[in-house]
């Protein structure tokens, strides 16, 4: 572990023992928030139950869905908006004022399309998530080194090849960029989406705890997201160093 | 080792002692003595101003004839038009008007196989090891794995590079990278290779041991070689034929056989010869980056005296 690393550990697990001991002497009240040992304890009753797991697969499942398809298709939109620059040109005040959209607006519109199911709340994962890939893709693009395409028609690559080996791998740092904005937005897409109008879920179950004034699950489900996501992307950091490594000094 | 005019062109004195602008351009620039491997016929290149008025005259008209095995170096000033000369002879580029062609064949919008191009920049892929850059064009052309295990290690040696196969570029010093890039281009074994100031970022002593590495390779692989450079030493070094571009839009304003017995290396430079030559070019390249850079001045506000 790097020294940064072990800082970064040393700081995070200070804030939990600094929330803890708030919690336990009183300072916070214990009405308001839970000190983390128990969140702790709400996560282990809640696996042990079952109920952690029946709520958590269609969040996961919905969440990995929205992921793929944000992901895929904002790499090949990305990829076809470079190649369309004055689409682009027309595009990209939408793309740089995208995020102030509010989004969760269109969910009755996407029910109207989709249907009372799960892919209402996953197009708000795609909508949320995709554009992230899309202007890291058309980042990437623009920022590979014209040579590099010259050295692909020099193989006579199809544009098919040029991408799959040359533009793809060329723009692997600041695509990751955008996947792991994607993985963070499909999240909150997805539970933001299940507190507003889902039957299942964590984002539901956090909102049914909270009106029924269940702190204990409320703040277990909170924390278990919490740890979940933090886990993701260090996985994705660590996939990410892993498909970098030798390219820099 | 003396300095010979090219057939057909005019004395290189002009009446007051210096050496004359030469235009050999109603001619083809060849040595005329072996085969012809490419040929360039009334190419010339405009480039579309994004306005769509004052269209730039990049290039041209350009003649020009390559022999097979034939070393050949283009000097010219900057903006001159040397690297679109080089990206229409790949296939990189088309030309406006005129013909290319390689092998008897005519060139059209395509790279045709055979020839192989090495950039100023550095053109090797971060994301692999040098031994995978190398092996990417064989890959690509389907060569079984023994074949290309035995051409990877035969040009990695070849260049010096054996013992970094498995580190990536990033770890590289410039010339090595560039190394890189040549192995990767004569690994496939082209006819014709096309270097763009390939060692251009690098410093005078890296460079001339890098001319000598070029000239050992040349020499190996008999392959046609076509070298654009700003250094007129270099070009005047490595050349069988020296070609002097005028400012834009670019033509042959002389063309000078240098003569040098094929075992020459980078201690050439110190042969009398080398001077007159190096002189020779750089007057007719002195007056056409006067002009360039006197256009340049004209182009920021005309504010010239």
């Amino acid at each position: 572990m790097t020294r940064a690393g072990g800082v970064r550990i040393l700081v995070a697990a200070g804030l939990v023992l600094s929330l803890e001991i708030c919690c336990r002497s009183g300072i916070i009240n214990m009405a308001t928030m839970i000190p983390p040992s128990e969140m702790l304890g709400a996560i282990v009753d809640l696996a042990r139950s079952g109920r952690l797991l029946k709520e958590s697969l269609p969040t996961f499942r919905n969440v990995t869905i929205a992921f793929v398809l944000a992901v895929g298709l904002g790499v090949i939109g990305g990829t076809v908006l470079h190649s369309l620059p004055r689409v682009r040109r027309v595009l990209d005040p939408l793309l740089a004022s995208y995020y102030a959209v509010p989004f969760f607006a269109l969910y009755p519109l996407f029910v109207v399309i989709f249907g009372l199911n799960d892919w209402p709340l996953i197009m708000i994962g795609i909508v949320f998530a995709g554009v992230a890939v899309v202007v890291s893709t058309l980042n990437g693009i623009d920022r590979v080194p014209p040579v590099l395409l010259k050295v692909a028609r020099i193989y006579r690559m199809s544009r098919t090849a040029q991408v799959g080996l040359v533009i793809l791998p060329a723009i692997a740092l600041p695509l990751f960029t955008g996947i792991k904005l994607a993985l963070a937005y499909s999240f909150i897409g997805i539970l933001a989406g299940e507190f507003i109008l889902a039957s299942a879920g964590i984002g539901h179950a956090i909102a049914f705890a909270y009106d029924a004034f269940d702190n204990r699950t409320m703040y277990g489900l909170i924390a278990f997201t919490l740890i979940l996501v933090t886990l993701m992307n260090m996985g994705l950091q660590a996939c990410e160093r892993l498909l970098l490594k030798g390219r820099s000094r | 080792m003396a300095l010979v005019r090219e057939q057909g062109t005019p004395s290189p004195s002009g009446p007051n002692g210096r050496p004359r602008e030469l235009a050999p351009q109603s001619g083809l620039a060849t040595v005329g003595t072996s085969e012809l491997h490419a040929r360039l016929t009334g190419v010339t290149k405009v480039f579309p101003s994004p306005s769509g008025e004052n269209p730039v005259h990049a290039l041209g008209p350009i003649n020009m004839a390559v022999e097979r095995g034939e070393f050949f170096a283009i000097v010219g000033p900057s903006g001159c038009g040397k690297s679109t000369l080089l990206d229409i002879l790949a296939g990189l580029a088309s030309p406006t008007d005129g013909t290319v062609v390689f092998e008897n064949k005519p060139i059209s919008g395509e790279v045709p196989p055979g020839i192989g191009v090495v950039f100023q920049e550095d053109a090797s892929f971060p994301w692999l090891t040098v031994w995978d850059n190398v092996a990417f064009g064989l890959r690509r052309a389907g060569f079984e794995r023994g074949e290309t295990t035995k051409r990877v290690e035969h040009w990695l040696r070849f260049m010096g590079l054996a013992d970094f196969a498995r580190a990536h570029p990033a770890h590289l010093s410039g010339g090595m990278r560039q190394r890189v890039c040549i192995a990767r281009t004569l690994v496939l074994e082209p006819r014709m290779i096309l270097l763009d100031e390939p060692f251009g970022a690098l410093d005078q002593q890296t460079r001339l041991l890098m001319g000598d590495e070029l000239l050992r390779l040349w020499r190996a692989t008999g392959a046609t070689v076509v070298l654009i450079t700003h250094a007129i030493d270099e070009a005047c070094m490595l050349a069988d034929r020296v070609g002097v571009m005028t400012a834009r839009p670019g033509r042959f304003a002389d063309v000078a056989v240098t003569r040098w017995p094929s075992d020459r290396d980078s201690r050439i430079v110190s042969d009398q010869s080398f001077g007159q030559l190096t002189g020779r070019v750089w007057s007719i390249l002195r007056d056409e980056s006067i002009k360039a850079i006197g256009r340049a001045d004209g182009d920021i506000g005309g504010r010239s005296p």
